[in-house]
């Protein structure tokens, strides 16, 4: 369904993947490949210690099922529920020798070890005058959608990246989680990468060899020349969804998926822009200081000239994700309301 | 006869009620009433009513993402919290907050709290404000076996006894930290041999026997509220259902749960104690049981016709600014 029209194609055996099944295979083959990678963190095996099966869970979303049988407990390490000592760490071990990928579960427990990543991590290479590397992955769930209440359900991106010294990558679909991994893995800096939690079933064609997609370059799901829509993780989906019904209305829709909101490919946004003219950004974090109005600036800054109408946001409200179903579903930015930003800034 | 028997009876009406209101939520939630995942705390509730039954609602506690029980030890009505789980706008919290945020502030319950380690620091902050303002009230914080090993906790644990605050840390060790047994976590020995290493009193308890609990709680709320500072309890018990509803459970042995419902059961340890004491009759508990199916199953009724918070006027409420 998703034309990755900038993206070498893979030749070779394929097929289709779950986004788990997908970001499984790149950790799998890149442990196969090099034996300093390792994985850590609460339940990535499961059942530690337990009378009962081991690897029981794989991750609670079932991402790193299968690697503890292969690859031992000495590579897929269940740690105690200590994320500050979890992310400390595989940083630490990140600039000692291994290429540690720590799971953080769900991204709302940055809380709990925000000091390891941004105040420790982060800032090494700079800091320390360009002679420390710290090829540390990060990967963690994010967003809402899965009735898990305000603790469960954060879309922290724009934190981690307006954190200079972090890479920040969120994939769209199981294409691009994979190669997004492979990339990630193999990069010398600390990669933050955060999965969507209701993104995990999403399927597409998948191609069984190991490719890296490399980082700053978005991907074009959509091409069209009216309105640019720039959107990232779950919300690319809503955002394909609502250019096709603008399609059929006569207006034709550009969706961008940065695919890493750092490096941000802004480039080719204002390419996009420069065509159209009209941009709505589309995001489920929270509306300040956030992505939305982060790349808003850039195109109002670099792109003014270009635009022949407002630019708009479609943001999360200013609160906490809330817990009941109905309250849940008007929070998240819904295709209903990308496509009125879109009306609103398009002639008449 | 050492307890008053209005004590006794509160004290199996309350923990009777945990077990069924647990039960029912699984039934609830296997049947697409509840929203999102809850983690239930069947199997746990002599630990709940021990440490709240002689506490005020000036008395504050802290709880776990497994709070449920703790609410209702704590004199949360069940209809309410019935309509929280449910996602309700008449909920404790209005449908905002769910099974694992449900608080209730009123009733001097800080909250459910779905970050582990997330509480003890705040219980501390309450323990703080009830010796500084000398109130003589205390403060409770019900921590799973592995919040201990959040730096979180153990900041709370040593700063607690440096302001010598009456703060009780409850760990409720159900042998699981979510799918990995809990003294794989726990890199010593004993948690409570941890726990006295912070320079407070620390004991281990069978959290399975209501009277040895509730007797070592007592000694920890009155030092507590004669400004004896800290103490850790660790109260050994067993977990029912899963990490949370639907949880497969492959980690635990064969027959466990089915073992420990057998002879593990709080709520049977207590029955049999009580009635071989000649303390309560099994007649006089079991109407205390046909009273609670009655009062679930109203709660459940309710909750199931209550109306659903509208997006219009409940999602932007409750916030500090507006944008």
């Amino acid at each position: 369904m998703t034309n990755f029209s900038n993206d070498p194609k893979i030749a070779g055996k394929s097929s289709l993947k779950t986004i788990r099944e997908a970001i499984n295979d790149a950790l799998r083959a890149e442990m196969r490949r090099d034996p300093t990678v390792i994985v850590l963190g609460e339940e990535v095996s499961g059942g530690a210690g337990c009378p009962g099966e081991d690897d029981a869970y794989g991750g609670v979303f079932g991402v790193t099922k299968g690697l503890m049988p292969e690859f031992g407990r000495e590579r897929v390490i269940d740690t105690p529920i200590s994320e500050a000592a979890i992310i400390g760490a595989a940083a630490g071990a990140a600039n000692n020798g291994l290429r540690p990928v720590a799971e953080l579960m769900f991204f709302d427990f940055i809380g709990v070890s925000f000091d390891q990543i941004f105040n420790q991590t982060a800032k090494f290479r700079y800091m320390f005058g360009g002679k420390s590397k710290t090829p540390l992955v990060i990967r963690a769930t994010v967003g809402g959608g899965w009735r898990a209440g305000a603790q469960h359900s954060s879309m922290l991106h724009s934190i981690v990246t307006h954190i200079a010294g972090l890479k920040v990558v969120m994939p769209s679909n199981a294409y691009d989680a994979k190669g997004l991994m492979v990339q990630a893995i193999r990069d010398d800096d600390p990669i933050i990468f955060l999965e969507h939690k209701t993104m995990y079933d999403n399927t597409c064609e998948v191609p069984d060899e190991q490719y890296a997609i490399p980082f700053g370059e978005a991907a074009f799901p959509r091409q069209g020349t009216d309105v640019t829509i720039v959107a990232i993780s779950n919300m690319v989906t809503r955002a394909i969804e609502a250019a096709d019904i603008l399609a059929k209305e006569g207006i034709s829709c550009e969706v961008i998926d940065p695919r890493t909101v750092s490096p941000l490919d802004d480039e080719a946004i204002l390419e996009s822009v420069e065509v159209t003219g009209r941009l709505v950004v589309v995001d489920e974090g929270n509306p300040r200081c956030g992505l939305a109005s982060d790349i808003a600036g850039i195109v109002a800054e670099k792109g003014f000239h270009s635009l022949k109408a407002p630019i708009r946001t479609v943001t999360a409200p200013h609160t906490p994700v809330p817990f009941a179903p109905e309250l849940e579903d008007a929070y998240i930015p819904s295709v209903e309301k990308i496509l009125a930003a879109v009306r609103s800034i398009i002639g008449g | 006869m050492p307890y008053q028997k209005d004590f006794l009876l509160k004290a199996y009406r309350s923990m009777k009620t945990i077990r069924e209101f647990e039960e029912r939520c699984v039934k609830e939630f296997e049947g697409g009433n509840i929203p999102g995942f809850v983690h239930v705390s069947n199997g746990q509730e002599a630990i709940a009513v021990a440490a709240c039954i002689d506490l005020s609602d000036k008395d504050i506690i802290g709880s776990t993402h497994r709070g449920h029980g703790h609410c209702i030890a704590k004199g949360c009505d069940i209809g309410s919290m019935m309509k929280e789980i449910m996602g309700r706008v008449t909920g404790l919290c209005k449908g905002k907050g769910g099974s694992m945020h449900i608080a209730d502030i009123d009733k001097g319950m800080l909250g459910a709290n779905a970050i582990v380690g997330g509480g003890p620091p705040l219980v501390n902050g309450a323990a703080l404000a009830a010796k500084t303002l000398g109130t003589k009230n205390i403060a409770l914080s019900f921590n799973g076996d592995g919040s201990a090993n959040q730096g979180t906790v153990m900041e709370a644990m040593n700063m607690a006894v440096v302001l010598q605050l009456p703060h009780i840390f409850l760990y409720e060790n159900n042998g699981y930290a979510e799918g990995t047994a809990a003294n794989y976590g726990l890199g010593c020995e004993s948690l409570t041999d941890r726990n006295a290493g912070f320079g407070m009193p620390a004991e281990c308890i069978d959290g399975l026997d209501f009277f040895a609990t509730y007797e070592a709680l007592k000694v920890a709320t009155q030092r507590a509220r004669d400004g004896g500072g800290p103490t850790a309890i660790e109260a050994m018990c067993v977990r029912f259902d899963g990490h949370f509803i639907g949880d497969p459970q492959l980690y635990r042995g064969t027959d466990e749960i089915k073992d420990a419902r057998k002879t593990q059961d709080c709520l049977k340890i207590f029955r049999k104690r009580v009635v071989a004491e000649g303390w309560l009759t099994a007649a006089t508990m079991n109407a205390i049981d046909k009273e609670i199916m009655v009062e679930i199953e109203k709660a459940v009724a309710d909750a199931l016709t209550a109306p659903h918070p509208d997006p219009a006027t409940d999602l932007m409420s409750d916030v500090y600014c507006s944008y």
